[in-house]
Protein backbone atom coordinates (compact mmCIF):
# COMPACT_ATOMS: atom_id res chain seq x y z
CA UNK A 1 0.00 0.00 0.00
CA UNK A 2 1.02 3.57 -0.45
CA UNK A 3 0.30 6.63 1.40
CA UNK A 4 0.74 10.07 1.11
CA UNK A 5 1.26 13.01 3.76
CA UNK A 6 2.06 16.51 3.95
CA UNK A 7 1.45 19.45 2.03
CA UNK A 8 3.10 21.03 -1.51
CA UNK A 9 7.10 20.17 -1.63
CA UNK A 10 7.41 19.18 1.44
CA UNK A 11 4.91 16.26 1.38
CA UNK A 12 6.29 12.51 0.81
CA UNK A 13 4.77 9.38 -0.04
CA UNK A 14 4.58 6.12 2.44
CA UNK A 15 5.17 2.84 0.79
CA UNK A 16 4.42 -0.55 2.45
CA UNK A 17 4.23 -4.31 2.24
CA UNK A 18 3.79 -8.03 3.85
CA UNK A 19 6.60 -9.85 2.74
CA UNK A 20 5.29 -13.15 1.58
CA UNK A 21 4.97 -14.70 -2.01
CA UNK A 22 3.32 -17.72 -2.31
CA UNK A 23 2.97 -21.10 -5.04
CA UNK A 24 -0.61 -22.28 -4.02
CA UNK A 25 -0.58 -22.28 -0.21
CA UNK A 26 3.15 -23.42 -0.20
CA UNK A 27 5.53 -19.86 1.22
CA UNK A 28 7.98 -19.90 -1.39
CA UNK A 29 9.66 -16.86 -0.37
CA UNK A 30 8.66 -15.28 3.58
CA UNK A 31 11.02 -12.31 3.69
CA UNK A 32 10.28 -11.01 -0.03
CA UNK A 33 10.85 -7.71 -0.56
CA UNK A 34 8.23 -5.55 -2.65
CA UNK A 35 8.66 -2.70 -2.38
CA UNK A 36 11.00 -1.76 -6.04
CA UNK A 37 12.96 1.54 -6.52
CA UNK A 38 12.52 2.66 -10.12
CA UNK A 39 14.04 5.78 -9.43
CA UNK A 40 15.83 6.94 -6.51
CA UNK A 41 12.64 9.04 -5.10
CA UNK A 42 10.02 6.53 -6.96
CA UNK A 43 8.58 3.53 -6.13
CA UNK A 44 6.39 0.94 -6.62
CA UNK A 45 4.46 -1.95 -4.37
CA UNK A 46 4.32 -5.06 -6.58
CA UNK A 47 1.37 -7.68 -6.07
CA UNK A 48 0.06 -10.46 -8.29
CA UNK A 49 2.46 -12.42 -10.96
CA UNK A 50 5.81 -11.93 -9.34
CA UNK A 51 7.77 -12.94 -12.68
CA UNK A 52 4.96 -10.09 -14.47
CA UNK A 53 5.76 -7.52 -11.98
CA UNK A 54 9.58 -7.69 -11.83
CA UNK A 55 9.51 -7.69 -15.61
CA UNK A 56 7.48 -5.03 -15.55
CA UNK A 57 9.72 -2.82 -13.07
CA UNK A 58 12.81 -3.99 -14.69
CA UNK A 59 11.36 -2.18 -17.84
CA UNK A 60 10.10 0.79 -16.26
CA UNK A 61 13.36 1.37 -14.42
CA UNK A 62 15.21 1.33 -17.42
CA UNK A 63 12.84 3.65 -19.17
CA UNK A 64 12.91 5.91 -16.19
CA UNK A 65 16.55 6.25 -16.19
CA UNK A 66 16.66 7.17 -19.43
CA UNK A 67 14.60 9.78 -19.64
CA UNK A 68 15.93 11.00 -16.48
CA UNK A 69 18.99 11.49 -18.55
CA UNK A 70 17.45 13.42 -21.12
CA UNK A 71 15.33 15.58 -18.94
CA UNK A 72 18.65 16.58 -16.72
CA UNK A 73 16.39 15.98 -13.77
CA UNK A 74 14.04 13.81 -11.22
CA UNK A 75 11.12 12.28 -13.16
CA UNK A 76 7.84 12.87 -12.00
CA UNK A 77 5.74 9.83 -10.42
CA UNK A 78 3.23 10.56 -12.63
CA UNK A 79 5.68 9.59 -15.55
CA UNK A 80 6.39 6.48 -13.92
CA UNK A 81 3.17 5.45 -13.53
CA UNK A 82 2.23 6.39 -17.08
CA UNK A 83 5.10 3.92 -18.39
CA UNK A 84 3.65 1.28 -16.07
CA UNK A 85 0.27 1.69 -17.05
CA UNK A 86 1.60 1.22 -21.00
CA UNK A 87 3.39 -1.68 -20.60
CA UNK A 88 0.22 -3.30 -18.00
CA UNK A 89 -2.50 -1.78 -20.43
CA UNK A 90 -0.80 -3.17 -23.67
CA UNK A 91 -0.14 -6.86 -22.29
CA UNK A 92 -3.78 -7.32 -20.15
CA UNK A 93 -4.53 -10.35 -21.95
CA UNK A 94 -0.83 -11.80 -21.31
CA UNK A 95 -0.20 -11.23 -17.44
CA UNK A 96 -1.17 -10.76 -13.65
CA UNK A 97 0.43 -7.46 -12.75
CA UNK A 98 -1.62 -4.69 -10.08
CA UNK A 99 0.81 -2.02 -9.48
CA UNK A 100 1.24 0.87 -7.20
CA UNK A 101 3.52 3.28 -7.93
CA UNK A 102 4.26 6.10 -5.30
CA UNK A 103 7.15 8.88 -4.51
CA UNK A 104 8.35 11.83 -4.74
CA UNK A 105 9.12 14.83 -7.62
CA UNK A 106 10.32 18.27 -6.98
CA UNK A 107 7.28 19.19 -8.94
CA UNK A 108 4.19 17.55 -7.40
CA UNK A 109 5.73 16.23 -4.29
CA UNK A 110 4.67 13.01 -3.20
CA UNK A 111 2.20 11.15 -4.94
CA UNK A 112 0.32 7.65 -5.17
CA UNK A 113 -1.36 6.24 -8.42
CA UNK A 114 -2.82 3.05 -8.66
CA UNK A 115 -2.29 0.55 -11.92
CA UNK A 116 -4.37 -2.78 -11.25
CA UNK A 117 -5.03 -5.30 -13.77
CA UNK A 118 -6.39 -3.95 -16.91
CA UNK A 119 -4.09 -0.94 -17.07
CA UNK A 120 -5.92 1.87 -15.82
CA UNK A 121 -3.94 4.50 -13.81
CA UNK A 122 -5.54 6.42 -11.01
CA UNK A 123 -4.02 8.95 -8.90
CA UNK A 124 -5.29 8.51 -5.19
CA UNK A 125 -4.54 9.91 -1.45
CA UNK A 126 -3.74 6.21 -0.77
CA UNK A 127 -4.27 3.27 -2.36
CA UNK A 128 -3.83 -0.71 -1.45
CA UNK A 129 -3.61 -3.69 -3.75
CA UNK A 130 -2.66 -7.36 -3.46
CA UNK A 131 -5.20 -10.21 -2.21
CA UNK A 132 -4.62 -8.82 1.77
CA UNK A 133 -6.37 -5.29 0.23
CA UNK A 134 -9.70 -6.46 0.25
CA UNK A 135 -9.55 -7.38 4.38
CA UNK A 136 -8.74 -3.83 5.06
CA UNK A 137 -11.12 -1.58 2.51
CA UNK A 138 -13.35 -1.25 5.44
CA UNK A 139 -10.43 -0.56 7.91
CA UNK A 140 -9.19 2.00 5.87
CA UNK A 141 -12.34 4.01 4.62
CA UNK A 142 -12.70 4.00 8.58
CA UNK A 143 -9.99 5.69 10.36
CA UNK A 144 -7.30 7.55 6.75
CA UNK A 145 -7.59 10.79 7.56
CA UNK A 146 -6.03 13.64 5.11
CA UNK A 147 -2.90 15.35 6.80
CA UNK A 148 -1.51 12.53 8.78
CA UNK A 149 2.16 13.53 9.45
CA UNK A 150 4.72 11.32 8.56
CA UNK A 151 5.09 9.30 12.18
CA UNK A 152 1.06 8.93 11.98
CA UNK A 153 0.84 7.79 8.43
CA UNK A 154 4.08 5.12 9.32
CA UNK A 155 2.09 3.49 12.04
CA UNK A 156 -0.97 3.67 9.91
CA UNK A 157 0.58 1.66 6.89
CA UNK A 158 1.90 -0.67 9.79
CA UNK A 159 -1.49 -1.17 11.44
CA UNK A 160 -3.25 -1.42 8.48
CA UNK A 161 -1.02 -4.17 6.80
CA UNK A 162 -1.00 -5.87 9.98
CA UNK A 163 -4.50 -6.19 10.06
CA UNK A 164 -4.77 -7.71 6.08
CA UNK A 165 -1.78 -10.18 7.58
CA UNK A 166 -3.83 -11.54 9.91
CA UNK A 167 -6.85 -12.22 7.24
CA UNK A 168 -5.16 -12.94 3.99
CA UNK A 169 -3.75 -16.42 4.30
CA UNK A 170 -1.60 -15.15 1.34
CA UNK A 171 -0.04 -12.85 3.28
CA UNK A 172 2.57 -12.53 6.27
CA UNK A 173 5.65 -12.61 7.26
CA UNK A 174 7.32 -9.02 7.96
CA UNK A 175 6.35 -5.70 7.32
CA UNK A 176 8.54 -3.36 5.09
CA UNK A 177 8.23 0.31 4.64
CA UNK A 178 9.75 3.06 2.94
CA UNK A 179 9.40 6.51 3.35
CA UNK A 180 9.74 8.87 0.33
CA UNK A 181 9.95 12.85 0.20
CA UNK A 182 12.51 15.24 -0.64
CA UNK A 183 15.39 14.30 1.71
CA UNK A 184 15.41 10.74 -0.09
CA UNK A 185 14.19 7.41 0.94
CA UNK A 186 14.15 5.81 4.11
CA UNK A 187 13.56 2.28 4.94
CA UNK A 188 12.06 -0.05 7.72
CA UNK A 189 11.69 -2.88 8.63
CA UNK A 190 8.80 -4.22 11.30
CA UNK A 191 9.66 -7.88 12.10
CA UNK A 192 7.85 -11.34 12.62
CA UNK A 193 7.39 -10.77 16.43
CA UNK A 194 6.69 -6.93 16.41
CA UNK A 195 3.77 -6.82 14.04
CA UNK A 196 1.11 -4.17 16.08
CA UNK A 197 -1.63 -6.97 14.98
CA UNK A 198 -1.72 -10.40 15.04
CA UNK A 199 -4.67 -13.37 15.15
CA UNK A 200 -6.31 -13.32 18.36
CA UNK B 1 -31.01 -32.21 -16.26
CA UNK B 2 -33.69 -32.05 -12.73
CA UNK B 3 -36.92 -32.21 -14.30
CA UNK B 4 -39.33 -31.02 -11.58
CA UNK B 5 -42.76 -32.98 -11.43
CA UNK B 6 -45.77 -31.57 -9.54
CA UNK B 7 -48.38 -33.97 -8.88
CA UNK B 8 -51.12 -32.85 -7.81
CA UNK B 9 -54.96 -32.50 -8.91
CA UNK B 10 -55.30 -29.20 -10.60
CA UNK B 11 -58.43 -27.30 -12.44
CA UNK B 12 -55.13 -25.76 -14.58
CA UNK B 13 -53.65 -28.70 -15.22
CA UNK B 14 -54.01 -29.01 -19.13
CA UNK B 15 -53.49 -25.13 -19.18
CA UNK B 16 -50.02 -24.96 -21.33
CA UNK B 17 -48.19 -22.81 -19.18
CA UNK B 18 -48.65 -24.38 -15.94
CA UNK B 19 -47.52 -27.42 -17.31
CA UNK B 20 -44.55 -25.91 -18.68
CA UNK B 21 -43.68 -24.58 -15.19
CA UNK B 22 -44.79 -27.93 -13.58
CA UNK B 23 -41.89 -29.60 -16.25
CA UNK B 24 -39.67 -27.40 -16.33
CA UNK B 25 -35.38 -28.17 -15.85
CA UNK B 26 -34.39 -26.68 -13.47
CA UNK B 27 -30.95 -24.74 -14.80
CA UNK B 28 -27.90 -25.79 -13.47
CA UNK B 29 -29.20 -29.34 -12.04
CA UNK B 30 -27.47 -32.72 -12.36
CA UNK B 31 -29.69 -35.06 -14.20
CA UNK B 32 -32.52 -37.01 -12.18
CA UNK B 33 -30.39 -39.89 -12.33
CA UNK B 34 -27.20 -39.10 -11.35
CA UNK B 35 -25.82 -39.40 -7.76
CA UNK B 36 -26.45 -37.24 -5.04
CA UNK B 37 -23.19 -35.77 -4.13
CA UNK B 38 -22.91 -33.29 -0.82
CA UNK B 39 -19.63 -32.62 0.21
CA UNK B 40 -17.75 -32.07 -2.83
CA UNK B 41 -15.41 -29.71 -1.83
CA UNK B 42 -13.99 -28.82 1.38
CA UNK B 43 -14.94 -24.95 2.60
CA UNK B 44 -13.94 -24.13 6.39
CA UNK B 45 -11.08 -26.37 6.91
CA UNK B 46 -8.04 -27.01 9.04
CA UNK B 47 -4.56 -27.81 8.15
CA UNK B 48 -1.98 -30.34 9.59
CA UNK B 49 -2.23 -32.38 12.73
CA UNK B 50 1.03 -33.61 13.84
CA UNK B 51 1.43 -36.73 16.42
CA UNK B 52 4.45 -38.59 18.06
CA UNK B 53 4.64 -41.71 20.00
CA UNK B 54 6.74 -40.57 23.36
CA UNK B 55 7.73 -42.58 26.86
CA UNK B 56 4.43 -41.55 28.39
CA UNK B 57 1.97 -41.82 25.25
CA UNK B 58 0.82 -40.05 22.59
CA UNK B 59 1.43 -36.48 21.68
CA UNK B 60 -0.70 -34.54 18.98
CA UNK B 61 0.05 -30.77 17.55
CA UNK B 62 -2.15 -28.29 15.69
CA UNK B 63 -2.71 -25.22 15.15
CA UNK B 64 -6.04 -23.14 15.91
CA UNK B 65 -7.15 -21.93 12.43
CA UNK B 66 -10.31 -22.23 10.45
CA UNK B 67 -9.93 -21.26 7.30
CA UNK B 68 -12.13 -20.57 4.67
CA UNK B 69 -9.99 -20.86 1.31
CA UNK B 70 -7.26 -17.49 1.53
CA UNK B 71 -9.57 -16.27 4.35
CA UNK B 72 -8.44 -16.86 7.86
CA UNK B 73 -12.11 -16.64 9.31
CA UNK B 74 -11.78 -18.57 12.81
CA UNK B 75 -9.06 -18.35 14.83
CA UNK B 76 -9.52 -20.19 18.06
CA UNK B 77 -10.95 -23.55 16.95
CA UNK B 78 -9.41 -26.41 18.35
CA UNK B 79 -8.86 -29.27 15.99
CA UNK B 80 -7.87 -32.03 18.71
CA UNK B 81 -10.99 -33.87 20.65
CA UNK B 82 -10.63 -36.37 23.44
CA UNK B 83 -12.75 -39.36 22.42
CA UNK B 84 -14.23 -40.95 26.19
CA UNK B 85 -11.13 -41.82 28.12
CA UNK B 86 -8.70 -43.26 26.54
CA UNK B 87 -8.45 -41.42 23.32
CA UNK B 88 -7.23 -38.61 21.19
CA UNK B 89 -8.25 -37.56 17.68
CA UNK B 90 -7.35 -34.78 15.52
CA UNK B 91 -8.74 -33.35 12.13
CA UNK B 92 -7.06 -32.36 8.91
CA UNK B 93 -9.35 -30.63 6.39
CA UNK B 94 -13.20 -29.49 6.41
CA UNK B 95 -14.47 -28.72 9.92
CA UNK B 96 -18.23 -29.47 9.50
CA UNK B 97 -17.44 -33.14 8.58
CA UNK B 98 -15.39 -32.93 11.93
CA UNK B 99 -18.38 -32.04 13.36
CA UNK B 100 -20.46 -35.20 12.06
CA UNK B 101 -17.34 -37.27 12.71
CA UNK B 102 -17.61 -35.83 16.49
CA UNK B 103 -21.31 -36.71 16.50
CA UNK B 104 -20.53 -40.17 15.35
CA UNK B 105 -17.69 -40.75 17.76
CA UNK B 106 -20.54 -39.59 20.87
CA UNK B 107 -22.89 -41.79 20.07
CA UNK B 108 -20.15 -44.71 20.23
CA UNK B 109 -19.10 -43.14 23.81
CA UNK B 110 -22.56 -43.68 25.04
CA UNK B 111 -23.41 -46.75 23.68
CA UNK B 112 -20.17 -48.32 25.43
CA UNK B 113 -21.40 -46.18 28.28
CA UNK B 114 -24.92 -47.76 28.42
CA UNK B 115 -23.51 -51.62 27.40
CA UNK B 116 -21.94 -51.08 31.01
CA UNK B 117 -19.63 -54.08 30.75
CA UNK B 118 -16.43 -53.06 33.08
CA UNK B 119 -14.74 -51.56 29.83
CA UNK B 120 -14.45 -48.38 28.58
CA UNK B 121 -13.77 -47.91 24.75
CA UNK B 122 -10.09 -47.80 23.33
CA UNK B 123 -7.85 -46.29 20.47
CA UNK B 124 -7.57 -48.71 18.27
CA UNK B 125 -11.34 -49.56 18.19
CA UNK B 126 -12.05 -45.70 17.56
CA UNK B 127 -9.36 -46.16 14.91
CA UNK B 128 -10.98 -49.18 13.00
CA UNK B 129 -14.73 -47.48 13.32
CA UNK B 130 -13.42 -44.25 11.92
CA UNK B 131 -11.70 -46.05 8.76
CA UNK B 132 -15.11 -48.15 8.33
CA UNK B 133 -17.40 -44.81 8.39
CA UNK B 134 -14.87 -42.77 6.22
CA UNK B 135 -14.47 -45.96 3.38
CA UNK B 136 -18.41 -46.72 3.86
CA UNK B 137 -18.71 -42.74 2.90
CA UNK B 138 -16.19 -42.41 0.26
CA UNK B 139 -17.78 -45.33 -0.89
CA UNK B 140 -21.20 -43.62 -1.58
CA UNK B 141 -19.24 -40.71 -3.02
CA UNK B 142 -19.94 -38.46 -0.29
CA UNK B 143 -17.12 -38.54 1.76
CA UNK B 144 -16.05 -36.98 5.39
CA UNK B 145 -13.32 -34.83 3.71
CA UNK B 146 -11.28 -35.28 7.20
CA UNK B 147 -8.09 -36.74 7.81
CA UNK B 148 -8.28 -37.85 11.56
CA UNK B 149 -5.12 -39.38 13.96
CA UNK B 150 -5.97 -41.29 16.22
CA UNK B 151 -4.18 -41.74 19.17
CA UNK B 152 -3.97 -43.53 22.60
CA UNK B 153 -3.19 -45.97 25.49
CA UNK B 154 -4.75 -48.89 26.56
CA UNK B 155 -3.48 -51.89 28.57
CA UNK B 156 0.05 -50.36 28.17
CA UNK B 157 0.06 -50.42 24.95
CA UNK B 158 0.19 -46.86 23.52
CA UNK B 159 -1.50 -46.84 19.61
CA UNK B 160 -1.53 -44.03 16.51
CA UNK B 161 -3.22 -44.49 13.31
CA UNK B 162 -4.02 -42.55 10.70
CA UNK B 163 -7.32 -42.68 8.75
CA UNK B 164 -8.35 -40.53 5.71
CA UNK B 165 -11.40 -39.41 3.57
CA UNK B 166 -10.87 -42.51 0.87
CA UNK B 167 -10.63 -44.46 4.68
CA UNK B 168 -6.89 -45.08 3.72
CA UNK B 169 -5.61 -46.58 7.48
CA UNK B 170 -2.10 -47.07 8.63
CA UNK B 171 -0.79 -47.46 12.00
CA UNK B 172 3.08 -45.36 13.05
CA UNK B 173 5.29 -44.50 15.74
CA UNK B 174 4.83 -40.62 13.90
CA UNK B 175 2.05 -39.26 11.63
CA UNK B 176 1.12 -35.83 10.05
CA UNK B 177 -1.18 -34.86 7.73
CA UNK B 178 -1.46 -32.28 4.91
CA UNK B 179 1.18 -30.00 4.74
CA UNK B 180 2.93 -31.76 7.60
CA UNK B 181 3.69 -34.33 5.27
CA UNK B 182 5.67 -32.29 3.24
CA UNK B 183 7.24 -30.36 5.78
CA UNK B 184 7.26 -31.85 9.14
CA UNK B 185 7.63 -35.82 8.06
CA UNK B 186 10.93 -35.42 6.75
CA UNK B 187 12.10 -33.46 10.19
CA UNK B 188 10.25 -36.50 12.15
CA UNK B 189 11.91 -39.12 10.27
CA UNK B 190 15.09 -37.80 10.95
CA UNK B 191 14.09 -36.63 14.80
CA UNK B 192 11.97 -38.87 16.24
CA UNK B 193 13.34 -41.76 18.69
CA UNK B 194 11.42 -44.34 21.07
CA UNK B 195 10.43 -43.13 24.41
CA UNK B 196 11.11 -39.24 24.51
CA UNK B 197 10.25 -37.75 27.32
CA UNK B 198 7.38 -35.06 27.29
CA UNK B 199 9.66 -32.22 26.93
CA UNK B 200 11.53 -33.82 23.89
CA UNK B 201 8.35 -34.63 22.21
CA UNK B 202 6.99 -31.25 23.02
CA UNK B 203 10.19 -30.07 21.29
CA UNK B 204 10.48 -31.92 18.48
CA UNK B 205 6.24 -30.94 17.65
CA UNK B 206 7.16 -27.17 18.44
CA UNK B 207 9.94 -27.03 15.85
CA UNK B 208 7.99 -28.83 12.98
CA UNK B 209 4.99 -26.12 13.93
CA UNK B 210 7.26 -23.46 13.62
CA UNK B 211 8.62 -24.28 10.31
CA UNK B 212 4.69 -24.64 9.15
CA UNK B 213 3.89 -21.25 10.27
CA UNK B 214 6.86 -20.50 8.03
CA UNK B 215 5.91 -22.26 5.13
CA UNK B 216 1.78 -23.08 5.25
CA UNK B 217 -0.26 -20.23 4.26
CA UNK B 218 -2.88 -21.60 6.13
CA UNK B 219 -1.65 -21.41 9.43
CA UNK B 220 -1.04 -18.87 12.48
CA UNK B 221 0.91 -19.06 15.27
CA UNK B 222 -1.41 -19.85 17.82
CA UNK B 223 -0.93 -24.19 18.45
CA UNK B 224 -2.58 -26.23 20.88
CA UNK B 225 -0.74 -29.81 22.24
CA UNK B 226 -2.58 -32.62 23.28
CA UNK B 227 -1.16 -35.78 25.33
CA UNK B 228 -2.73 -38.67 26.11
CA UNK B 229 -0.99 -41.18 27.94
CA UNK B 230 -2.87 -44.05 30.64
CA UNK B 231 -3.29 -41.92 33.35
CA UNK B 232 -6.95 -40.67 32.69
CA UNK B 233 -8.61 -38.61 29.57
CA UNK B 234 -6.67 -36.74 27.25
CA UNK B 235 -5.65 -33.29 27.59
CA UNK B 236 -5.53 -30.28 25.39
CA UNK B 237 -3.29 -27.47 26.10
CA UNK B 238 -4.46 -23.82 26.00
CA UNK B 239 -3.61 -22.02 22.94
CA UNK B 240 0.35 -20.52 22.96
CA UNK B 241 2.83 -19.50 20.33
CA UNK B 242 6.12 -20.66 18.73
CA UNK B 243 9.07 -18.62 18.90
CA UNK B 244 10.12 -17.40 15.40
CA UNK B 245 13.25 -15.53 13.77
CA UNK B 246 12.65 -12.47 11.20
CA UNK B 247 15.87 -10.33 11.88
CA UNK B 248 18.66 -12.38 9.79
CA UNK B 249 20.85 -9.23 8.60
CA UNK B 250 19.61 -10.76 5.22
CA UNK B 251 15.92 -10.70 5.86
CA UNK B 252 16.41 -6.83 7.01
CA UNK B 253 18.51 -5.79 3.72
CA UNK B 254 16.39 -4.39 1.31
CA UNK B 255 16.49 -6.61 -2.05
CA UNK B 256 16.26 -4.10 -4.83
CA UNK B 257 19.26 -2.25 -5.60
CA UNK B 258 21.26 -1.23 -8.40
CA UNK B 259 20.66 -3.23 -11.53
CA UNK B 260 17.95 -5.69 -10.73
CA UNK B 261 14.33 -4.98 -9.68
CA UNK B 262 15.80 -8.26 -7.54
CA UNK B 263 13.10 -7.92 -5.20
CA UNK B 264 13.11 -11.56 -4.59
Amino acid sequence: MAVTYGEGVDSGVIVGADSRTSTGSYVANRVSDKLTPVHDSIYCCRSGSTADTQAVADYVRHFLAQHAITLDSKPQVKTAAYLFQKLVYNNKDRMSASIICAGWDPVNGGSVYCVPLGGACVQQDFAIGGSGSTYIYGLMDASYRVGMSKAECIDFVKKTISHAMARDGSSGGVIRLAAIDKTGVERFFVGGNDLPFTPQ
Amino acid sequence: AHTRHIFWISTRRRDPLFVQFATMELPGALPNNAPRTHTTQPILTGTSVLAVKYADGVMMSSDTLASYGGLARFSNIVRLHPVGDNTLIGCTGDLSDFDQVKRHLHDLIVEDFCADDGDKITAPEIYSYLSRLLYNKRSKMNPYWTSLIVGGVSNGKTFLGIVDKLGMNFEEDFLTTGYGSHLALPILRNKWKPDMTEAEAKALLDECMRVLFYRDCRTINKITTGKITGAGPASVSAPYSVTTEWDLESFKKSKSSGDSAGSW
